[in-house]
């Protein structure tokens, strides 16, 4: 065993605390060490010149670079011996920086610490061992979760730039919420113009599959080797066949189901497609509505289809695909506690709606063409008092985030309206007003100043009816003052959540998840697309409240990590992953759990202490998934068994370490 | 501490725009005597905060604007707040949204006096009036007579005499008005009737 030892001066940030020749000169008596120097930048290229000709001159087959912190340099140095034909996991950096002379006044002790970080480095690195990475192949195809704006960017992103993308989407067409809006803040474009060409798009690029009305039930694999199974639900159209000539819809006799697209502002069919511009523009049977598969009798949409496209025999499909690349693209849903919201009479009130629904009735595709009126007698509201924070900012009832968006479609609701409505007062109740975006203050303000909507500073107390108008009562705390105003019409901007079922799909996925259940970044700043697992990324709102721009430019980020990660040639797996010795692993399973990773799964193995020639005994172990490990030693500091190892930091390497400074602490320090 | 709006749960406002225009009408009399949109302001506090007489008004500066956008207009001419203003326009310099308030508080006095709200600074008003009276009549202010005249209207006869008399000792006080030239153009001025009210 030959050890070379090179202490770094790094300028004087090391010299001017610690006595750099003293270092080396201690280093030389270190058991195994045949050569040790200094420098005034180890990391330069005079630097690693040094300690490649040191290699060759004095035939070193371990080296300790005494310096900074492993995280700036390490492949740095890894780099520089692996061309003087080491391998690269022979080397140990003692951190004399960070962990010694930026913390220390210059004095023997300082020193003497940086002289026992060396020692324990030098232990360490005569029990390392060779490690090598292995390369993994790509499959280059990237699945996109979830049909709304922010899927519909990633996948049109992803396949512009080459790669195949399968797009699935839940409900029977993609668009989502966006779909649902009639203009968009500031500039109030018509949602609808924007979208559908993206979406039309969408359906007609050579690389993208759309699957509609499927949801992922299992994911398998690693990044770029995903395996994934995916239930396309039984249309009982036959796509290929269908024309979408919209016949069917006219004539199924179940009318009066309350449409989800038009959040229960107006109704549909059994059959149905959510709305006009649907993308796939071929309708579904929803069968727990329909006459036929309810009652048996009925078949009206198979008599009068006329290319027989209707097929009631169909069933589910559930599809295993590869992939490399996975962009989680859920969205968000309404908060739709009526119990909670029973202080505004949502859900008791027909003349109390949603944000979302008042948007449908705003909507020329809606239920009313586009007039607003009131839900229960049809009349043209004279007054409408909109409620912001309607369960967002509410510790209490809902959630204590900001929603984000809702000052912003409050103000543009309360436009719209004027600008449809020429008599109508509007009344906004807000807490603050959030309008931090380009354009949105100057927004708001025209919503004030020239379109005269009244906004009121203060949360509501109760809505309850006199005569057929609403009672709000709120305060105007910028008087101090309570308020009372009569009104025709009152909209509740509810709060944006995640989906009920989100913590499932983060559970397939192997995600985490925050206290709310949006789906968590790898960093909040620097990794805001990422998430801890490789190859899968977010985009739009299911990581947090977003509005549009923002959702579609973490859409385009996603998709660039994508491409980013098809244009590799391999990916290189981490060489310092965990192992586990299943001669001695119990199959306890604690390390499944701690794993922050979900690199490791429990797996039936022949236990062959217990086996004989004629009976199989079978026992439970883990493994580890190399590919998914990122080599964090959780599982190897959970183990009870002493069977989960981390290469790279064994016991026997981390025990030598310890060895090391003993033993010097015992000599009374030399 | 209580609560901001216990202290004032007699006075809740009642906002109907349905029964009637009243709220907008305040906004547009506003709009049209001072050309200022009281909707403007978004009620950040500054003139308040800059006010030196703010310390002394019944509601505060700021709130004078908020109940006009309210409409509540009975609340903003009955203040003592739109009497108090000495017009000195620190709030109307500092104003982020440039609103120039002094002049909607003299468009609220001028208001007051139109639909025969009695002034809350009585004393003020009378001073006012009595100042225009003095500029009627000779073209600039005669600060003996003005005394004289506001004490006799006012029936304060005692304070600040001591002030006055210092004043007129050092040669402040002339006895003689001096008047200007062109009092025919002033009295026409002031006959020429106020664009806001010609339609009355």
């Amino acid at each position: 065993m030959r050890i070379g030892v090179f202490v770094c001066w790094c300028g004087s940030n090391i010299a001017k605390t610690v006595d750099v020749e003293k270092v080396v000169e201690a280093a030389r008596e270190m058991p195994g060490v045949v050569y040790a120097t200094d420098y005034k930048y180890m990391c330069s290229e005079p630097g690693q010149n040094i300690i490649q000709d040191a290699i060759k001159e004095h035939k070193l087959d371990r080296i300790v670079v005494a310096s900074c912190s492993p995280r700036l340099h390490e492949p740095t140095f890894q780099r520089c011996v692996e061309a003087a034909g080491l391998n690269p996991y022979m080397v140990e950096m003692a951190n004399i920086r960070e962990q010694c002379s930026w913390v220390h006044d210059r004095t023997p002790e300082a020193t003497q610490h940086a002289i026992d970080l060396v020692r324990m480095a030098v232990a360490k690195v005569a029990k390392n061992e060779p490690l090598t990475r292995s390369r993994l192949g790509i499959t280059r195809k990237a699945l996109v979760i979830g049909g709304g704006v922010a899927g519909i960017q990633a996948a049109l992103d992803i396949a512009d730039a080459g790669y195949p993308v399968v797009l699935v989407e839940r409900t029977p067409s993609i668009g989502g919420h966006m779909a649902q809006y009639d203009k968009t803040f500031p500039t109030l474009d018509c949602a609808a113009c924007i979208l559908t060409p993206k979406m039309v798009d969408c359906a007609s690029h050579p690389l993208i599959e759309i699957w509609s009305y499927s949801e992922v039930e299992e994911v398998n694999g690693f990044v770029g080797n995903f395996e994934v199974k995916v239930r396309r639900r039984a249309k009982s159209v036959d796509e290929s066949k269908c024309t979408g000539c919209g016949l069917c819809l006219e004539k199924c006799p179940v009318k009066d189901i309350p449409s989800e697209f038009d959040e229960g502002t107006g109704t549909r069919r059994a059959i149905y497609r959510p709305f006009p511009q649907s993308v796939p523009n071929k309708p579904v049977i929803d069968r727990d509505h329909c006459r036929y598969f309810q009652t048996g009798k009925c078949g009206v949409c198979q008599k009068i289809c006329p290319v027989g496209a209707i097929d009631y025999e169909q069933q589910d499909q559930v599809v295993t695909e590869k992939f490399g690349a996975i962009v989680v693209a859920t969205g968000f849903d309404v908060w739709r506690d009526e119990r909670a919201m029973a202080q505004f009479g949502y859900g008791k009130y027909p003349d109390v709606i949603s944000s979302l629904q008042f948007e449908r009735l705003m909507n020329a595709s809606g239920p009313t063409d586009g007039k607003i009126v009131r839900p229960s007698d049809g009349k043209t509201p004279r007054s409408i008092a909109f409620i912001s924070c309607v369960g967002s900012r509410d510790e209490e009832h809902g959630y204590p985030y900001c929603s984000k968006v809702c000052c912003m479609y409050n103000a543009k609701q309360a436009l719209l309206a004027k600008d449809k409505l020429h008599d109508v007062q509007t009344y906004v109740f807000y807490m603050d007003i959030r309008a931090n975006g380009k354009g949105y203050e100057e927004f708001v303000r025209r919503t004030i100043e020239e379109y005269g909507a009244n906004y009121i500073r203060g949360r509501v107390s109760r809505v309850y009816p006199d005569g057929d108008q609403l009672v709000v009562k709120g305060a105007d705390t910028l008087l101090g003052r309570p308020l009372e105003v009569r009104v025709d019409l009152v909209v509740l901007a509810t709060a944006m959540k995640p989906h009920d079922d989100a913590k499932e799909l983060a559970r397939k996925l192997g995600i985490s998840t925050d206290q709310y259940d949006w789906f968590s970044e790898a960093h909040p700043k620097l990794r805001p697309v990422e998430v801890l697992t490789d190859g899968i990324y977010l985009a739009g709102a299911c990581q947090y409240p977003k509005d549009i721009p923002d959702t579609v430019a973490q859409a385009s980020g996603a998709a660039s990590k994508v491409v980013g990660l098809f244009s590799k040639e391999a990916i290189l797996s981490e060489a310092m992953t965990a192992y586990v010795n299943e001669d001695t692993c119990v199959g306890c399973g604690l390390c499944v759990e701690v794993c922050p990773f979900g690199a490791i799964e429990l797996v039936e193995v022949v236990d062959r202490e217990k086996s004989t020639r004629d009976n199989q005994v079978m026992k439970k172990v883990a493994r580890v998934n190399e590919g998914v490990c990122k080599g964090c030693g959780t599982c190897a500091a959970a183990c009870r068994s002493g069977s989960a190892r981390l290469r790279g930091f064994d016991t026997k390497q981390i025990l030598a370490e310890i060895d090391a400074l003993a033993d010097a602490a015992l000599a009374g320090r030399q | 501490m209580t609560s901001l709006i216990s202290d004032n749960a007699q006075s809740c406002c009642v906002l109907s725009p349905v029964q009637g225009p009243a709220g907008s009408e305040l906004k547009r009399r506003i709009q049209e005597l001072c050309g200022e949109n009281v909707l403007e302001c978004y009620q950040c506090g500054e003139c308040t905060a800059g006010c030196p007489v703010a310390y002394a008004m019944d509601i505060a500066p700021n709130q004078v604007l908020r109940l006009a956008q309210l409409g509540l207009e009975d609340e903003v001419l009955s203040s003592s707040a739109i009497w108090l203003c000495a017009g000195c326009e620190t709030c109307y310099t500092r104003c982020p949204k440039g609103v120039a308030l002094s002049r909607v508080m003299d468009a609220c006095r001028q208001l007051a006096l139109e639909r025969g709200v009695k002034p809350k600074e009585l004393s003020i008003a009378k001073f006012h009036d009595q100042f225009l009276t003095e500029v009627r009549r000779f073209g600039r202010v005669h600060e003996l007579t003005l005394t004289a005249l506001y004490k006799m209207r006012t029936r304060d006869f005692f304070s600040d005499v001591f002030t006055g008399i210092q004043m007129f000792l050092k040669g402040k006080l002339a006895l003689i008005p001096s008047l200007v030239k062109g009092r025919d153009e002033i009295r026409k001025l002031f006959a020429r009737p106020r664009r806001g009210s010609s339609e009355k």
